[in-house]
């Protein structure tokens, strides 16, 4: 509540901060795009900007979720169910499939032959965990995940499901968790956007993404996501245009800060203020930021470790080593997307070119984390926004099959930030289609992730069109189950 | 949000002693007012901390105890018998006022779980209003609008029209003392931009100066309110309303052709359509008695939505969701209400049953949707939609600025013919039918009276315009208000319920919105009263002590100094150049964006996985042009804070961010337009200083200062002995943009001036409504 009061009068309209901070009040958490200087302004009490809102001491402090696009079959990757193979081409049984909604893909396929993986699974880790032969490097760090195979969601389809995913909500338009934890938690980093997003796409069937999923919904626009790319310009209008180097900006903006203290002089706005430090964070980004996504002087054995596609700007591999960078200069919540994996047929090819593509950086990054000992106060998320289908879409032959969307059941797995590692969490039936234990909703993971991050999710609200809005709307429990 | 109320107390507590006290360290506890108001004091409190449980949604409602009615609060408990919630005038008999004291955690209300607590002062208030009777009143904006006499205001040289009566009015109880008037210069600037969105020309600027008469003001206005601009002003926030995009959203976001629907927004805004039409036309022009090719156009108002084109669909899953869609923006645009809070239960905070959202659905029922899944067909529009030709254009809709012989496809409403019951959807879930509805509107607003409205959206529509209905013209005369003055009289424009912000000048609202109605729902006389207030006149200077007392400008003491809109910023870049291509309407344009941003996002499906920019005069149309494609928004709209246009929106947020910064330091949009203005300058081969006194008064406005004039000399001979001792440098700084260059230019003083200009347009008050 305090949160809300106080983030209201900052975010709304700051011209209350700089009559509160005359006041010298202090807990002020700053936006991801928030200007920090502009909270120190007060002789009398200097703010700590980077404070933020705990509601309770925690391990994790960043977030790095990998956000596999299109869903990954949870049934060739970490859901291991050997009856589907001997029960391959036989009918799913109705008392199985009970009331379970299909979509328009499959809600008219005349029958819904089993399959099973194509690919082999074998154990690994001191908990003997099952993993696919897809993710030879996943499965050499499964001492260090968790992974929860009974993870449900409400959508069934992409659009909708990536929303609920990161929003809490299927229509849009609300904030992004980045963007409630920038918001919650502020900023470690003065010359850095709190919550970062990159992108990559594989050669499987694509599904696009939107910039809705980053989006700050009704906070304020200083906790949006900013897309970073692979091109020359990192963020949008980094770069000075021809003819206009570093010095030559810094004089301008001598000129411009001159011209707008006139304006100060005349008007008395502390706006004017503000956009002066505005131009000068933006200054600051113009150095900071291409530092930082220049991953070129990273030494070998790193970039041994996250394999040869990381020296390729905008590939998978080349953003877990940036989102590496990235956290640990103080970014909070790094949102990476990697397109492709939507299987509805050739599942088993495109499965396997897929896992290529991530399967080794996604290990090395945590390797990595672990190795530099960040990995206790980074938390690492790896999944999609639903499951795919235990029967076959479309033609079934021995080599090659395809699997529909299925809400009801999937896995993703967690790392670092507080998670129990080396343990599996919830559990399928025998065909791999429903949730006979320890069901965790989507409410349920973004519960759990606030609460690594020391957040009450229920706490965490922001009073909007008359009522107050959660990540997790009127749901959502902490999944103790998987907290070391 | 009872963050104006508070000020407002905290206002008249210090307001005796703000004058000496220049630390303003110390906000006093607010007071409790002598008398206590329901709506004003008590109301805010109970909706705030007790009616999510105590209210209107009968299905949550703990110990069958509701407190937004008398009866329910005057009866016995159900529960404890013999003890009553409240006892009008006896507090400690009340059990209400009990419990919200109670020490103990399992008595305590709101109970510690909720998270919610009341403060001392609410505690206060409460027993105060129990004190002098308990007296529940109507929700203010559930009222009719009625118009109130003007206050009584004794010096009458600060009063231009009715509005600062009322301004002067709450400034008087203050003690604040209202700004001096505007110099001609910033003025002009303002009022050019809220009404045509661009910039005064310079001819413009010197006319203005020059004439002296009583009226110079009032002719300007005039002047701009029959520019063609005005409708493209105005029709900027209507697409927000609207949620109008050039792409379908969601995942494949392919093309659309609704733009034929927007020209017709900016027509009815240039015509000056009353309100009462704009929205009948939009929300049923389809069943009008006489069938008329223009208002059925105007109907795409509700083709709007997004369409999903994903191969997995459920047809009726998504046929819901466009229902509701349209039902939400019902309830948001015309009642602003938060009608949305129904679909899945009675609403917990104002008097609108989950069968009364079905009721309201049920008007849609009949609207088109898809009825199958996967890709919208190769005429970019699902029917039904008009086939524009370039006949039906010359015969009946002479506004469209179709250039290509193609036909344009234009989604328009029309009831399908198909027997359909409305149910009531448990939890809001789509294939969870309940019982079945008839169409009726929300009674607490306004009775439907069936002998009077037809069951169609016509009758809706007659519903919304009917004199009685107390919500339609003050939520759109607050949105008008909020577009010239920053703040709408009631903050939230999107909820006008019991948990919106107050009004902080309930009169003013009710005057204007009776003023509005009985002059025909006439918009732009209604521009026309705002920008000729004295209020709306006043400069925005803010002192120590205005800005101590009143930071957020409610009671208007001073005019506010806002940014542009995104679409301004871009526009008065283009125009102070030169470069704007003046057209109105036409199909939406693609101007510059960085490379690879759709194809970053695009699923590689359909016509807009990869950005293909368009040449020549269309990359200088006005900002309401750009194209919108949904789920990658084109970059200055994603900075300035424009809406995502997923669903009706009636607000922006002005917020500022670093990329702000960049994009006005390093788009060429921006650098493009202070070359092109600096090649015009420099061939006429004037001096250094006197084309930045030009591109000053073109870029600010206004005439330089001198101190500002010394800075932008020092700098340009500084850049000028740059350039030239580095003539590389000059020509790669203004090798810019496509518009073609001069001949034969000074490459060293295009750049030099370029600079110059370049700053100009970075400066502060360059996109500040000053």
């Amino acid at each position: 509540m305090d949160k809300e009061v106080f983030e209201h009068q900052i975010n709304i309209n700051r011209r209350h901060f700089f009559k509160k901070a005359a006041m010298g009040m202090g807990g002020v958490a700053l936006g991801s795009l928030m200007i920090p200087d502009l909270f120190t302004g007060s002789n009398k009490t200097a703010i700590q900007p980077t404070l933020g809102l705990k509601h309770f001491a925690s391990k994790a402090k960043r977030i790095i979720m990998l956000t596999q696009n299109g869903a990954p079959s949870q049934l060739e990757s970490f859901d291991y169910k050997p009856k589907l193979r001997d029960m391959f081409g036989q009918e799913l049984p109705d008392s199985v499939r009970g009331e379970q909604r299909l979509t328009g893909m499959t809600a008219n396929q005349k029958s819904y032959p089993l399959v099973g993986s194509k690919v082999d699974f074998k154990q690994y880790g001191k908990s003997g965990t099952y993993i696919s032969d897809l993710f030879p490097n996943i499965a050499k760090i499964t001492d260090d995940i968790c992974v929860i195979k009974s993870m449900h969601t409400d959508a069934i389809n992409h659009d909708p499901a990536l929303t609920f995913l990161q929003t809490g909500s299927q229509v849009g338009s609300r904030p992004s968790m980045g963007s409630w934890l920038s918001y919650g938690l502020g900023s470690e980093n003065k010359n850095l956007p709190a919550f970062c997003v990159l992108l990559s796409k594989g050669k499987g069937n694509g599904q696009g993404v939107y910039s809705k999923l980053w989006g700050n919904g009704f906070l304020d626009s200083t906790h949006q996501g900013v897309q970073l790319s692979a091109s020359e310009d990192p963020i949008l209008y980094l770069k000075n245009p021809k003819g206009m180097d570093a010095d030559s900006r810094r004089k301008m903006l001598n000129h411009l800060g001159s011209l707008n203290e006139l304006g100060l002089e005349e008007f008395g706005d502390p706006e004017i203020k503000a956009k002066i430090k505005q131009y000068e964070m933006a200054y600051r980004m113009q150095t900071a930021v291409p530092e930082i996504t220049d991953v070129s002087k990273e030494p070998d054995h790193i970039k041994k470790m996250y394999g040869p596609d990381s020296m390729i700007p905008g590939t998978y591999a080349a953003n877990c080593l940036l989102a590496r960078k990235l956290s640990e200069s103080g970014v909070r919540f790094v949102q990476l997307y990697h397109q492709g994996w939507d299987q509805h047929g050739n599942l088993v090819n495109e499965m396997g070119s897929q896992a290529k593509d991530v399967d080794q950086a996604s290990a090395a990054l945590i390797t990595d984390l672990k190795q530099r000992g960040l990995l206790d106060e980074t938390l690492v998320i790896w999944g999609g926004e639903f499951g795919r289908t235990n029967y076959c879409q479309g033609k079934l032959t021995k080599d090659n099959y395809g699997r529909d969307h299925h809400p009801r059941c999937y896995s993703l797995f967690m790392a670092g930030g507080g998670v129990k590692a080396g343990t599996s969490y919830g559990k399928t039936d025998e065909l791999g289609y429903n949730i006979v234990e320890n069901p965790v909703h989507i409410h349920d993971l973004q519960a759990t992730i606030m609460h690594l991050m020391g957040l009450d999710h229920e706490k965490l609200t922001y009073k909007h069109l008359g009522r107050r809005f959660r990540l997790t709307d009127v749901h959502g429990h902490v999944v103790k189950g998987i907290i070391a | 949000m009872k963050h104006f109320y508070y000020t407002f107390l905290v206002l008249l507590s210090i307001s005796s002693c703000q004058k000496n006290n220049n630390d303003y360290v110390k906000i006093p506890e607010k007071k409790v007012p002598k008398i206590v108001d329901y709506n004003f004091d008590v109301r805010p409190i109970l909706s705030d901390k007790c009616f999510n449980c105590h209210g209107p949604d009968a299905k949550k409602r703990s110990a069958d105890l509701r407190l937004d009615t008398s009866e329910g609060a005057y009866s016995k408990l159900k529960e404890t018998p013999n003890k009553y919630a409240i006892v009008p005038n006896k507090p400690k008999e009340s059990e209400v006022y009990n419990r919200i004291i109670s020490k103990d955690t399992m008595q305590v209300m709101p109970p510690p779980d909720s998270h919610l607590s009341l403060s001392n002062y609410e505690k206060k208030i409460i027993k105060k209003w129990i004190e002098q009777g308990a007296d529940y009143k109507t929700h203010w904006s559930f009222l009719p609008v009625s118009k109130p006499t003007l206050p009584n205001i004794t010096s009458k040289n600060k009063i231009n029209n009715e509005i600062d009566y009322f301004i002067i009015d709450k400034l008087n109880q203050l003690e604040l003392e209202p700004n001096q008037k505007a110099d001609k210069e910033r003025l002009l600037k303002r009022v050019s931009f809220d009404i045509t969105g661009l910039p005064p020309t310079i001819e413009m600027q010197n006319k203005f100066l020059t004439d002296t008469s009583p009226n110079a003001y009032e002719k300007i206005v005039e002047e701009l309110l029959t520019s063609k601009h005005y409708g493209e002003k105005m029709a900027s926030s209507w697409l927000d309303v609207a949620r109008y995009a050039d792409s379908h959203g969601y995942q494949d976001d392919d093309l659309r052709t609704m733009w034929p629907w927007r020209d017709w927004v900016i027509h009815a805004f240039n015509e000056n359509y009353g309100y009462d039409k704009f929205v009948t036309w939009q929300l049923a022009g389809d069943l009008l008695p006489n069938k008329n090719l223009e208002a059925l156009l105007a109907t795409g108002f509700n083709r709007n939505n997004k369409i999903n084109q994903e191969g997995g669909i459920i047809v009726e899953e998504f046929r819901i969701e466009t229902l509701t869609d349209r039902t939400n923006t019902f309830g948001k645009a015309f009642l602003g209400l938060t009608l949305e809070c129904a679909k899945c239960h009675d609403h917990k905070y104002d008097p609108i049953s989950q069968k009364e959202y079905y009721s309201t659905f049920a008007f849609f029922e009949k609207t088109p949707y898809r009825a199958h899944a996967g890709g919208v067909a190769k005429t970019l529009a699902e029917k039904p939609f008009i086939d524009i030709s370039s006949q039906l254009i010359k015969d009946s809709l002479p506004f469209l600025n179709k250039k290509s012989y193609e036909n344009v496809k234009s989604m328009v409403m029309e009831e399908r013919d198909e027997v359909r019951n409305t149910h009531l959807l448990e939890r809001g879930a789509y294939d969870a039918k309940g019982e079945v509805v008839t169409h009726n509107l929300p009674k607490s607003i306004l009775n439907f009276d069936k002998t009077k409205f037809s069951s169609n959206r016509l009758g809706m529509s007659k519903w919304l315009f009917d004199r009685q209905n107390p919500l339609t013209s003050r939520v759109y005369v607050n949105r008008i208000w909020q577009e010239f003055f920053g703040i709408g009289i009631v903050k939230t424009l999107g909820d006008f319920g019991m948990q919106g912000d107050l009004p902080t000048h309930v009169e003013l609202l009710n005057w204007l919105s009776s003023d509005f109605i009985e002059n025909g729902w006439n918009i732009k006389r209604l521009v026309k009263k705002i920008v000729t207030s004295a209020t709306y006149k006043q400069a925005t200077v803010i002192s120590q002590e205005k800005m101590a007392i009143d930071p957020d400008n409610r009671y208007l003491s001073r005019m506010s100094r806002l940014r542009y809109s995104s679409e301004m910023i871009r526009d008065h870049v283009l125009a102070s150049s030169g470069l704007l291509n003046t057209e109105i309407g036409g199909r939406s344009v693609k101007v510059y964006q960085p490379e690879g941003m759709w194809k970053a996002t695009s699923s590689g499906r359909g016509l807009l996985s990869s950005y293909v920019q368009d040449h020549g005069s269309d990359l200088y149309k006005r900002g309401i042009y750009i194209f919108i494609k949904r789920t990658t928004l084109p970059p200055v709209q994603m900075f300035f804070d424009a809406n995502t246009r997923d669903q009706c929106e009636v607000n922006r947020q002005s917020t500022m961010t670093p990329l702000q910064a960049l994009i006005m330091l390093n788009d060429p949009t921006v650098l493009e337009a202070a070359r092109v203005l600096s090649e015009k300058l420099v061939l006429k081969n004037s001096s250094p200083e006197k084309n930045i006194e030009i591109a000053f008064r073109k870029v600010l406005c206004r005439n330089i200062k001198p101190e500002e004039k010394t800075i932008f000399l020092d700098y340009y001979s500084k850049q000028e002995a740059l350039f030239k001792s580095d003539p590389k440098r000059a020509e790669d700084f203004i090798t810019i943009g496509e518009f073609p260059s001069k001949k034969d230019r000074d490459v060293i003083k295009v750049a030099a001036l370029m600079q110059i200009i370049h700053t100009m347009y970075n400066m502060e008050e360059t996109i500040i409504k000053s």
